[in-house]
């Protein structure tokens, strides 16, 4: 018996028990729906965090100081101090392919304004923080590099340190006063909100490195140098490049720096929605497996009632394979034709659930392919039992069934 | 000219049971092209294993049986499946129409299997409508088996039985689910297609049908006690005449009290 025959006949059977078919194909369809929806459900919000994460600036490099040991006890990354502005000095002098670099010291403290006062941290920083960071500037300027060498006491303060300290009042060009040391504010920062870990972005007053480095932490180490890449692919080779000149500026200590890129940071935030597209992925995956034995159940249930079907096929001449085929093929159909509509309504779950509850959902190719591969292998799977019964009736034993 | 169906001394015993049972115990027997046997028995007197072994659906414990010349013992499952399919034709008591779906492509099931054979789907269906124009069914083709009668089913079954130019044609009690009147109008179709030079094999036990064929075989306890030809043959066609005869009488006689 030819193959698209067979195709036929295992056709014309389903078509014979519509509702029935219909019936079984539902747990397919579920299934997969439930895995499109939760797949595009998790992309999105995958996406989403990308978003996030491109938004603190796009192909920004962190080097991290070592951890610091001492007697034994060793403290966490960035607990020595063993990075120095001279270092930033020299990736900014020596790298290539870099558009910024801005070493970071921060240091908490009491600010006072106004007559009020506010506890805040103080970031000392580049002129080329605001740039690396994609943070505009609300109202006046950064102060630039000038300010930077000649230690100036100025600062750019944050929204929230405005509302605190300066309500009602326009604070470019007034005095801000740490650990008494006066500081005319040259600038006011862009309303960033809160960052995904739940801290006040806007709670800042940043001063040149210098100044703070000098005047206000009084140190001569810095907490982690910033450096913004030209281009998201030059970004491995410009790590690579700030490893080897600090290796060799460092030359003689242990390792004492970390060099991170926002590709890695960015992956670590990612991981938590991926987790949770595997956990729901995985909870859709056991509905599919569900409806895939609904499917076997149902093919059981047919080989049964059309015992007699089988008996007459067998005595005019069907060998045991036209048999299985016939039936591993109605079985695939089921699976693959609630594949599809499955996919149908994964994308119209996904749909529905970005309309009305605004929750992000991107439907990936990948994930319809997939669902389409696994409704088929179910098919198979489900369907061989089944169908080899069939094939394996006795043809008399088949005919004399009631 | 050798003939179509050459048993010699065939034996079927089954085992599955405790005490293995001897249906079939040594039955030797030769059919002629163009012959029409009937093979009668009480149940249990093995005529149905001597069916299913003519059918190649079983095979024998001992002895030979050839098929027109194939030795039925050489063959595997798949090629006695072919055997089926190219040299036998099969009808039913029950008839084993496949439900919904129409006369005509119950008709072309058996060439769906046949091996090599006409391909194309339109020299399918042309066949399968010469076949059922054989048994006075055109008009029905596209009709499902729930919406023919019990001797319409029966015929739509001899037609498929037809359809691939079998060497013989079984029939396993083709008139054991049909009223007497329906009966003879199948047996008239076995008659007109014997007339035509197919071989037809049939199990009755009931006589008068048995009376519609040309040979009769009676089997007891696994073997044929007796083996004949037909005595005062009956013709569907004059039977049919006399039917209606009679009820034309029947009516006449009935009229006076209507």
């Amino acid at each position: 018996m030819r193959f698209t025959t067979t195709f036929l006949v295992a056709l014309r059977a389903l078509r014979r028990n519509t509702m029935r078919s219909m019936l079984t194909a539902l747990g397919i369809i579920i299934g997969i729906g439930a895995v499109i929806t939760t797949v595009s459900m998790g992309n999105g919000a995958k996406a989403r965090i990308e978003a996030q994460v491109a938004a603190l600036g796009r192909n920004i490099i962190t080097v991290y100081p070592g951890n610091f040991t001492s007697g034994g006890m060793r403290g966490g990354y960035g607990s020595a101090s063993t990075l120095t502005a001279e270092d930033a000095d020299a990736i900014a002098a020596e790298v290539a392919d870099i558009e910024g670099v801005s070493p970071e010291v921060d240091t908490r403290s009491q600010v006072l304004a106004n007559g009020l006062n506010w506890n805040t941290r103080i970031y000392g920083e580049s002129a080329d923080y605001p740039y690396i960071k994609s943070w505009r500037i609300a109202a006046g300027s950064m102060f630039g590099e000038q300010d930077v060498k000649s230690l100036a006491k100025v600062a750019v303060v944050g929204k929230t340190v405005v509302d605190q300290l300066f309500p009602n009042e326009d604070p470019v060009g007034q005095t801000l006063r740490i650990r008494n040391l006066p500081f005319r504010i040259v600038g006011v920062l862009d309303v960033k909100g809160f960052s995904s870990y739940g801290s006040d972005q806007d709670d800042v007053v940043i001063i040149p490195y210098t100044s703070h480095m000098r005047r206000v932490s009084r140190t001569t180490s810095v907490g982690k140098i910033l450096i913004e890449g030209s281009s998201p692919e030059k970004l491995e080779v410009v790590k690579e490049r700030i490893t080897d000149l600090l290796t060799q500026r460092h030359k003689g200590r242990e390792p004492d720096f970390t060099v991170r890129t926002q590709e890695e940071i960015a992956a670590a935030a990612t991981e938590t929605s991926k987790t949770m597209t595997l956990l729901l992925g995985g909870i859709a995956l056991v509905s599919l497996v569900v409806g895939g034995i609904g499917v076997m159940n149902i093919m059981l249930v047919s080989v049964t009632e059309r015992t007699r079907e089988i008996g007459i096929r067998l005595a005019i001449g069907a060998h045991g394979r036209d048999v299985l085929l016939q039936f591993l093929i109605e079985a695939i159909l089921l699976s693959v034709l609630g594949g599809v509509l499955g996919i149908l309504l994964g994308i119209g779950a996904s749909e529905f659930a970005s309309a009305y509850f605004g929750l992000p959902t991107l439907v990936s190719p990948a994930s319809v392919i997939l669902a389409v591969a696994v409704s088929t292998v179910i098919g198979i799977f489900f369907g061989f039992y089944p169908a080899r019964k069939a094939a394996e009736l006795d043809p008399i034993e088949a005919l004399r069934y009631e | 000219m050798a003939p179509v169906v050459q048993i010699q001394n065939i034996h079927k015993v089954y085992d599955s049971g405790e005490v293995p049972v001897h249906a079939v115990r040594g039955v030797s027997l030769d059919i002629q092209k163009g012959e029409f046997v009937a093979l009668m028995g009480a149940s249990g007197s093995g005529k149905s294993t001597l069916m299913n072994l003519l059918g190649c659906l079983d095979r024998p414990t001992k002895g030979v049986y050839k098929l027109d010349g194939i030795d039925v013992a050489q063959l595997d499952k798949n090629e006695l499946a072919d055997l089926r399919n190219q040299k036998l034709g099969f009808v039913f008591q029950g008839f084993n129409l496949l439900a919904r779906t129409t006369a005509l492509e119950n008709v072309e099931l058996p060439m769906l299997y046949g091996r090599h054979r006409r391909v194309s789907g339109s020299a399918i269906r042309e066949r399968a409508m010469h076949c059922l124009d054989m048994v006075g069914l055109t008009d029905r083709a596209d009709h499902f088996p729930n919406q023919l009668s019990g001797g319409q089913q029966q015929r739509v079954a001899i037609a498929r039985g037809l359809v691939n130019e079998p060497q013989v044609l079984l029939a396993d009690e083709p008139t054991g689910n049909l009223d007497s009147r329906t009966s003879i109008e199948v047996m008239g179709v076995f008659q007109q297609l014997n007339d035509l030079g197919i071989t037809i094999v049939m199990v009755t036990h009931e006589l008068d049908i048995a009376r519609y064929c040309k040979r009769n075989l009676i089997l007891r306890d696994g073997v044929v006690v007796r083996d004949e030809p037909t005595e005062f043959r009956l013709n569907a066609a004059e039977e049919r005449l006399k039917m209606g005869e009679a009820e034309v009488a029947a009516k006449l006689t009935a009229a006076p009290f209507a």
